[in-house]
């Protein structure tokens, strides 16, 4: 697949302790040159295969990674890396904290750390390359694509409604 | 009475270059992730980047954009064909420069921040580059009467014997055109991030394609006018102009590597000043004594 050959990285970090942005740019330091994959960690979105992010998402930065990721082109997959990108971690429970990753855009592998491993962290775009090999024959084939942030938002608050009329329904029950 | 070798010299040029440039610019990758200590990628890293540009889907900006992309493709590739056919080095250099004038103008269409500075730092860096570009057209045409380059490689010496001078200015000036690293204002191969690409940040997918694949006949072009300073009249001449070309792209990775980049004053200031002193005095000795 052509895609995976050439995986371009965009790096945005949320509201993270920069632990994982430190191991982020380690592993494309020498010991671990993810270059070697044809990872190239371009600044650009519009360059972009993998979103890679770190750190929770919190009320300021939520509207930038909806931007940044409706900006890629597709094929292209989400990783969250790093356990404050995959629910939170320890600021979960902060007032200006929404969660994951997963709060605004569909993510597509979780890489858990605290901070993340470089160890992990190429396994885990390893994996995002079988993934995104998928999504490149679908897109091919069947020109499907990935969700906007918008869809996934409406798809998001469909769940939370649905749940919501399950818990009254519970309430009303008991 | 279309000349024979040149259509097949063409042909192999339309057909092998993207191929070649790529394996030589992943040659290039290579050696500088080595100078890094770093394993670096595959040697055909750019290909596959190219066919990954390709197969992805392109956010066009808007329709100008995409008309002008390609105008900068096809006015690039033509160069190289003038070149390669054996044309006028003059109308090729005119060519180039249409060339970066559309992909200029692509830049500035987006109305995006940063691809305007881009474009901006464009036009510095071919206001430096140009005049040695010119320059070095002249010099052909005074050591060997002709500014066809069917001409210029039938000369009885190798042009570098007569215009050192231009060939250091040249050299000066590949780093640039390269954008390789003190003079990579616009836009640069590597993950540099400042400017976001800049010139090339609001292309993608296909229409990134269509740049890279430009940047690809590019480059084999100007490591063709490279080696017309070393071809003349014997086929040996080959060999040299290879080792020529070699030991060119190597410096490039090396001086890379070295230098970081700066500001474009420093940019005009050293290309003026090369351009002035190693191309100049050579017009000047060649005006005189030939």
């Amino acid at each position: 697949m052509r895609v995976s050959k050439s995986p371009w990285l965009l790096h945005y970090d949320g509201s993270s302790c920069n632990g994982c942005d430190i191991e982020v740019l380690a592993s494309t330091a020498p010991r671990f040159d993810v270059e070697r994959f044809g990872i190239i960690n371009t600044g650009n979105p519009k360059h972009a295969d993998i979103l890679l992010c770190t750190g929770g998402v919190n009320s300021q930065n939520k509207d930038v990674i909806r931007q940044i990721y409706d900006q890629m082109p597709d094929p292209k997959v989400v990783l969250a890396c790093g356990i404050c990108a995959c629910d939170g971690g320890i600021f979960k429970d902060c007032y200006n904290i929404l969660g994951g990753t997963d709060k605004v855009i569909p993510v597509d592998v979780y890489v858990p750390g605290c901070a993340v491993r470089p160890e992990a962290l190429i396994d885990g775009v390893v994996k995002a390359l079988e993934i995104l090999d998928e999504k490149e024959r679908a897109f091919k084939k069947e020109g499907k694509r990935s969700l906007t942030s918008s869809e996934y938002k409406a798809l998001l608050e469909e769940k939370a409604g649905e749940s919501e009329t399950k818990e009254d329904t519970d309430a009303s029950e008991s | 009475m279309i000349d024979i070798r040149a259509v097949i010299s063409i042909i192999i040029y339309i057909l092998f270059t993207p191929m070649i440039s790529s394996l030589i610019s992943g040659i290039d990758r290579k050696v500088t992730a080595r100078m890094q200590g770093r394993k670096g990628p595959k040697i055909m890293q750019p290909w596959y980047d190219l066919l990954k540009l390709f197969s992805k889907e392109a956010a066009v900006v808007n329709r100008i954009q995409k008309i002008l992309i390609i105008a900068h493709f096809v006015f690039a590739l033509g160069s190289g064909v003038i070149l390669f056919g054996g044309g006028d080095l003059l109308l090729m250099l005119f060519s180039l420069t249409m060339a970066e004038v559309f992909l200029i103008l692509a830049s500035y269409s987006v109305n995006a921040a940063y691809s305007e500075i881009g474009a901006q730092r464009e036009l510095l860096q071919m206001m430096s580059y140009e005049p040695m570009m010119l320059l070095c057209a002249v010099g052909f045409y005074l050591t060997t009467g002709s500014f066809y380059v069917s001409d210029i490689i039938r000369t009885s010496f190798a042009p570098i014997v007569t215009m050192p001078g231009f060939f250091i200015g040249f050299w000066f000036i590949l780093i640039i055109k390269f954008r390789k690293s003190p003079f990579d204002l616009s836009t640069s191969h590597h993950a540099h991030q400042e400017l976001i690409k800049g010139l090339t940040g609001d292309l993608s997918g296909r229409l990134y394609g269509f740049y890279e694949l430009a940047e690809l006949y590019e480059k084999v072009m100007m490591l063709a006018m490279v080696g017309l300073f070393f071809l003349y009249d014997n086929p040996v001449s080959i060999i040299y102009a290879v080792i020529a070309v070699g030991a060119v792209m190597f410096s490039m990775s090396l001086i890379d590597n070295i230098f970081p980049r700066v500001k474009w004053e420093l940019l005009l200031k050293y290309s003026y000043i090369v351009t002035l002193f190693a191309g100049g005095a050579n017009l000047l000795i060649l005006s005189l004594f030939l």
